[in-house]
């Protein structure tokens, strides 16, 4: 039986309540307030999916709302000093910082938690007549004949693991809207099939991506320097693998720690996880953390594909903005000023669009003639470079950046897409990691005990095999099932209790939603669906 | 006849609690609240009571600071019809609380008051309790059923032993178990709705209710971390460790 779905009529419904598409609708109504707006956010409120290092420059923020100080908005701890540390195995060699390319310069910006932005900025939206629903999952885009997006549907709410509607079955409900903007922020399961669909990623370079740790710690007294921004690059990654850490020292003796991989490395024994627990046993970096203690533990990917690998933002009746293109300005290691400017950016198009019957392609122009652009464009080699290896990448960043400021005559392109770049595991060298001492390195469980995620346990698995036979009779053979390492959060584990018989297991309730393993499966047969809505992790201060 | 169902507005069951650095309580600040679980069983039971036609009215009570309306909208976006708000301080007792609701009693004459059977937060299992004592009201707690007759209900207990079937007069007080029902979730068009609903904002003083805690909070503190197991050879090593290192046998 055809399912009765209600729907609703929106000016502008939003997929995604991050920094882009907040900054889009507060931004609409500002231009026009008669605009009915809402957005959509799978997360069981604001903040809860959103996870960012961050170090968070205001240029976007000073345009959107220059009087973000008097409303008070999250943004107190200044940035005081820098660092920037080599680390060899043992060893640890400052790299002074006037050597440092000025986009790594950090003076003017703010530490800061990034999910609790983005609630200040719900509430500010809400001020201005904005509805956000948290908790709804938008899982389908509804388009017309013609192809033309005309708005999306909500998941439906209580079906089993079967199928079957269970006694709270709630069918989504249709909202329709004279423009969809998709901000799910990077590798958003509908952001990917429209890029597929209305072929946006035409002439560019495959998207690249990089997974993102992110721990919170409260350490002792002595350790803390508030306003201080450290990065390292080196150990315990080779010199092929691209790759490096960070640590802010944030309010409340507290310290943002973590380590971003580019999912590009080739070695399937990697375990992104496991490189991240050993970089924190560095003497240089144990000795912050000694006597501290954990409190916060996530991961998200994040995009690392910059100009090159750009698609085009527009199609008919919808835009797609943030990460959910790719906006993230990689060798500033920042995504949130270019998300919000996109965010704002689309704000303005799409008013001319609904009042002046402007066309929406319009976003095109203007985005070229914006400071995100000059921003992504001086930035576009650093990333492509780092397939020569480290140390070459490191001398050609200099000339790049330093020298030429961005401004070389020539395009690198980036050759693969992440999924292609693992080798066979008979070719590739085993890593032995060591054990957690549960102290400064912790085994996956317990971390994801911190997300606080947590899956209705009775609804169907959203992360969905192409073939469900592949991971045992090809990926695991050939690649040692690396699903089972690069997933942050113990999703994949292949039960061998049965020698004879291997099983692929997916403890769907662990997931975190960091869209890893779509983006990483050798062969691209896991494919990443929105669960029940409000499922997922809960992230307070991150 | 109406019915008045209780909610408290706790930490998410999801979220992992911290205690403050300084042990005066727990960390709330920006950490994700929602309803008290077996609050939400309270609700629903209350919507299925009434779409059977026999009460009218569900009245939403929440006693706790500005932000316990967030709570009251996502009951009446499951479908209950009006709040209020009884402004408090979060440490508020469960003596204090059992006041209040006595007196929202008294104003709003309910036939029948749904409570969750405990809340998640401080496990007190008491409001039901001695609100019932208050009011010389019939209570039945831990209830994983309810059948509303004309003058009486019979209800089905959760208790240790098994299940305990009891009948009550009208008008009582039921404290409900998860096992009661499956909460409906809000579907959005009811979330809209239930923006327009009215909620009623009245503070402890203007109903005579002195809430000051009588407790006083030392210290909030974890709970001692688990020991590393050990794996043992044998029996012997297992009887000889038990002895002198565990001294428990």
């Amino acid at each position: 039986m055809e399912i009765q779905r209600e729907s609703m009529e929106y000016d502008v419904v939003i997929v995604g309540a991050g920094p882009a598409g907040l900054s889009t609708s507060i931004k609409l109504k500002q231009i026009n307030p008669d605009l009915n707006i809402c957005i959509l956010e799978k997360g069981s409120e604001v903040g809860a999916h959103i996870l960012s290092g961050n170090v968070f420059e205001t240029r976007a923020l000073d345009e959107l709302i220059p009087d973000w100080r008097e409303k008070n908005a999250p943004i107190k701890t200044k940035v005081q000093k820098e660092k920037f540390l080599f680390l060899g195995k043992k060893s640890s060699l400052s790299w002074p910082t006037w050597l440092l390319p000025s986009v790594q310069k950090n003076h003017n910006n703010y530490i800061i938690s990034l999910a609790n932005l983005c609630r200040w900025l719900a509430t500010q939206a809400e001020d201005l007549g904005v509805e956000i629903f948290p908790g709804f999952a938008a899982s389908k885009i509804i388009y017309d004949d013609d192809n033309k997006v005309i708005g999306v549907q909500t998941g439906d709410m209580g079906i089993d693991k079967a199928g079957n509607n269970k006694d709270s079955f709630e069918p989504g409900l249709i909202i329709n809207a004279k423009v969809t903007v998709f901000s799910e922020g990077c590798r958003g399961h509908l952001g990917k099939e429209v890029i597929s669909k209305f072929n946006l990623g035409s002439n560019k370079s495959p998207q690249q991506y990089g997974i993102g740790f992110k721990e919170i710690w409260e350490i002792s007294e002595d350790q803390h320097d508030e306003g201080l921004v450290m990065h390292t690059a080196g150990w315990p990654l080779d010199n092929s693998t691209y790759g490096g850490s960070f640590c802010y020292h944030a309010e409340k003796k507290q310290i943002f720690i973590g380590y971003v991989i580019g999912l590009d490395y080739q070695n399937p024994y990697l375990s992104p996880y496991d490189e991240f627990q050993r970089f924190k046993t560095h003497p240089a970096i144990s000795k912050i953390l000694k006597g501290g203690k954990r409190i916060s533990y996530g991961a998200r990917a994040l995009i690392e594909g910059g100009l090159q690998s750009l698609p085009k933002m527009h199609m008919p009746g919808a835009l797609l903005i943030g990460c959910d293109a790719g906006t993230l300005n990689m060798p500033k290691i920042k995504g949130s000023h270019t998300a919000m400017k996109s965010g704002m950016i689309a704000a303005e198009t799409i008013n001319e669009y609904i009042s002046k019957n402007r066309p929406l392609s319009e976003y095109e122009n203007k985005f070229k003639k914006s400071w995100v652009y000059q921003e992504l464009y001086t930035a576009r080699n650093v990333k492509p470079s780092f397939q020569w290896s480290l140390i070459p990448a490191i001398i050609f960043t200099g000339i790049d950046q330093i020298l030429f400021r961005g401004y070389l005559p020539f395009t690198l392109k980036h050759s693969h897409a992440d999924h292609e770049s693992l080798i066979p595991a008979n070719k590739a060298k085993r890593i032995h990691y060591p054990k957690y001492d549960g102290e400064i390195t912790f085994d996956k469980t317990s971390s994801v005990y911190l997300t606080g995620t947590n899956h209705e346990a009775d609804q169907p698995v959203h992360l969905k095999l192409k073939d469900p036979d592949l991971p045992i009779n090809y990926t695991l053979n050939e690649y040692d099932e690396p699903a089972q390492r690069y997933c942050p959060a113990g999703v994949y584990e292949v039960d061998v209790v049965d020698q004879n018989n291997p099983k692929f297991v997916i403890n769907a309730q662990n997931c975190i939603h960091c869209k890893t393993c779509d983006i990483k499966e050798p062969s691209q047969n896991i494919t990443w669906v929105t669960p029940e809505g409000a499922g997922g992790p809960n992230y307070a201060n991150m | 006849m109406k019915i008045l169902v209780t909610v408290k507005r706790v930490i998410d069951y999801n979220v992992q609690v911290r205690v403050k650095a300084d042990n005066s309580g727990v960390e709330k600040e920006n950490v994700k609240m929602s309803m008290n679980p077996p609050d939400e069983n309270a609700v629903e039971e209350a919507l299925r009571i009434k779409e059977a036609g026999k009460a009218d009215e569900i009245i939403i009570l929440s006693i706790g600071e500005e932000k316990c309306q967030e709570t009251i909208r996502t009951a009446l976006a499951m479908g209950a019809d009006r709040g209020i708000l009884i402004k408090a301080t979060d440490d508020i007792e469960p003596l204090a609380v059992s006041k209040l609701v006595s007196k929202i009693v008294e104003a709003e004459k309910p036939g029948l008051i749904l409570m969750g059977k405990q809340a998640i937060d401080d496990d007190s299992n008491q409001t039901a309790q001695m609100t019932s004592a208050l009011l010389n009201w019939p209570q039945a707690t831990f209830a994983s059923k309810i059948d509303i007759e004309e003058n009486t209900a019979i209800v089905t207990r959760e208790i240790d032993e098994g299940l305990e079937r009891v009948k009550v007069n009208m008008p009582f007080i039921a404290s409900c178990d998860l096992r009661l029902n499956e909460p409906r979730y809000a579907s959005l068009p009811n979330i809209m709705k239930a923006k327009k609903k009215p909620i009623d904002i009245k503070s402890a003083e203007e109903l005579g209710v002195d809430i000051k805690p009588r407790i006083e909070n030392i210290k909030i503190s974890e709970p001692p971390t688990r020991q590393k197991g050990v794996m043992v050879a044998d029996v012997a090593e297992l009887v000889q460790k038990l002895k002198y290192e565990a001294k428990v046998i």
